[in-house]
């Protein structure tokens, strides 16, 4: 794909964050779309191509009354929302719309509207992963992280840093919610929830929803907000057995979807201004660190325990707070892709000056896909 | 009211093999037929060359403890925490999701690396999990 043909020209998140118990999961959706439409000025009938995930495009188009020429429905988990920015941008280079609206909504704390997880007893993961105890995401995520930690030398204060940076990052988001400082102790003597990671290691769960819309670059720059560019992007999924990933000391979908990205952008890591990595659990910032390219696996826990991604550090990482701090509906990526946004406007709540490139990068369906998206204010 | 039951599965034609395997006291596994690759879950064709030319044998049932995390909360049905979620891997390649019995279920007692066997437990008359325990000697 061509660098900065396509542009984030509207984007917003749902106008509550946190616990809504006034709203259904598909209404959080709508309320996304119609906070965005305002951002860039359309009207719903402005819209010729839709993306969601979890709730079909079929079910939120009627909902929203809009009748798309373009649908993308990937659902790979936290990440889709990635997965759409690219489709995305790939529809609207080749013709087949001109108005991208993607949107994402979950009724994740109050579940109204949401239906529950389900594993089917005669798929892969209910024959050979369910009877063995797995049971959500905290009991799955962290399957790998100590292999990872013997391979690569990670120390548990080290793990815990993540959530201790990502607070000082909350701090300064009106919106996170939680602000409270904390220390590494805090972490390592907060109820354990699936051995190695304790609770303020593993993301909140929440209420909310974000949506975004694209349109070409020429385009954009007739819209009110300053135009954020997709200068490049990557994808791909792996498995959806986390005891199958090809190995635990890394994920594949991370090595295919970053240097994918990254290439496309034409960029180095010295170029990084800003970093999203999604953040599920305290462990995925290092696997990101490490599959991307910016240092040796070995080098991630030291890196942010010594303070290189907290305010004021060489690269700022997960300046919303994150899914630890900030907030985690369930599938965390447009939360994001939003914040990702933010900074490349320049009105974040913790802004990074001057910030012209921001990596934004995503995990769906515990290690099973990946998506990177990097964005640029400067064409 | 009976106590909640842990989660069972239920054997596809792909994998019935697997299953009958476990309920005769075997670990199956399978063997491309063309390029000699090992693999699990079970599926008829070969995931690294495609072909269609594969064998079902018995593994050792032999391996060591690839990762694992201990569960507390939530817990899965069946289950009575703190419970450890394993990923065994077998001495012929694959890895496969257990549970390890026989073995206080601890950070202290589960090390990463440490020797492991199969052993054989019973839902009903129709399914056999693999389970694993330390390995004797």
């Amino acid at each position: 794909m061509r660098r900065n043909q396509v542009a984030v020209v509207g984007a917003a998140e749902t106008t509550e964050l946190g616990v809504i118990p006034n709203m259904s999961q598909i209404q959080l959706h709508a309320d996304a779309a119609l906070n965005a439409i305002a951002d860039a000025g359309l009207k719903l009938s402005d819209i010729d191509g839709f993306a969601t995930a979890v709730e079909t495009p079929q079910q939120m188009a009627h909902y929203l009354g809009i009748t798309p020429t373009w649908v993308d429905g990937t659902s790979v988990g936290g990440c889709s929302f990635m997965l759409h920015v690219r489709h995305a941008a790939a529809a609207i280079e080749a013709g087949l719309c001109k108005t991208v609206l993607i949107t994402h909504a979950e009724s994740g704390k109050s579940m109204i509207g949401k239906q529950p997880r389900f594993t089917a007893p005669d798929s892969l993961n209910g024959q050979f992963e369910a009877p063995f105890g797995v049971y959500g995401p905290p009991s799955m995520f962290p399957i790998p992280v100590l292999r990872y930690m013997k391979t690569h030398g990670i120390t548990h204060e080290q793990l815990a840093m993540v959530a201790v940076v990502q607070r000082e990052w909350a701090a300064k988001n009106p919106r996170a919610t939680m602000k409270d400082p904390i220390t590494v102790a805090d972490v390592l003597n907060s109820r354990m929830i699936a051995y190695p990671f304790r609770l303020l290691q593993c993301c909140l769960v929440t209420d909310g929803g974000g949506a975004l819309i694209l349109t070409s670059a020429d385009r954009a720059k007739d819209f009110p907000r300053k135009p954020v560019y997709i200068l490049g992007t990557g994808e791909s999924v792996e498995t959806p057995m986390v005891s199958q990933m090809k190995t635990f000391d890394s994920s594949r979908a991370f090595k295919v979807a970053g240097p994918l990205a990254f290439k496309e952008a034409g960029i180095t890591h010295k170029d990084v201004d800003h970093l999203m990595i999604y953040d599920a659990f305290a462990h995925l910032p290092l696997y990101g660190l490490g599959d991307l390219g910016f240092m040796p696996h070995e080098e991630t826990g030291k890196f942010i325990a010594d303070g290189n991604t907290r305010p004021g550090g060489k690269l700022p990482l997960n300046t919303n707070g994150g899914g630890l701090s900030y907030m985690h509906s369930g599938m965390y990526g447009m939360y994001a892709l939003q914040e990702s946004v933010r900074q490349m406007r320049g009105i974040a709540p913790a802004q990074v000056p001057n910030a012209k490139i921001s990596v934004c990068h995503g995990v769906g369906g515990m290690f099973a896909a990946s998506g990177t998206i990097i964005f640029t204010n400067e064409r | 009211m009976a106590e909640p039951a842990r989660a069972k599965p239920k054997p596809t034609p792909e994998t019935q093999h697997f299953w009958d395997g476990t309920k005769a006291g075997e670990l199956r596994l399978q063997r491309c037929d063309a390029c000699a690759n090992i693999y699990f879950p079970p599926r008829p064709f070969c995931p690294s060359c495609a072909s269609r030319k594969v064998s079902v044998f018995k593994a050792s049932g032999k391996g060591k403890l690839y990762s694992y995390v201990i569960n507390h909360r939530p817990a899965a049905p069946g289950f009575t925490p703190p419970y450890a979620i394993a990923v065994v891997e077998l001495d012929e390649g694959p890895r496969m999701m257990s549970n390890i019995i026989d073995c206080p279920q601890t950070p202290e007692a589960l090390e990463l690396d440490m020797p492991l066997e199969v052993a054989f437990e019973a839902l009903d008359d129709k399914i056999t999990l693999p389970l694993f325990r330390p390995a004797k000697g």
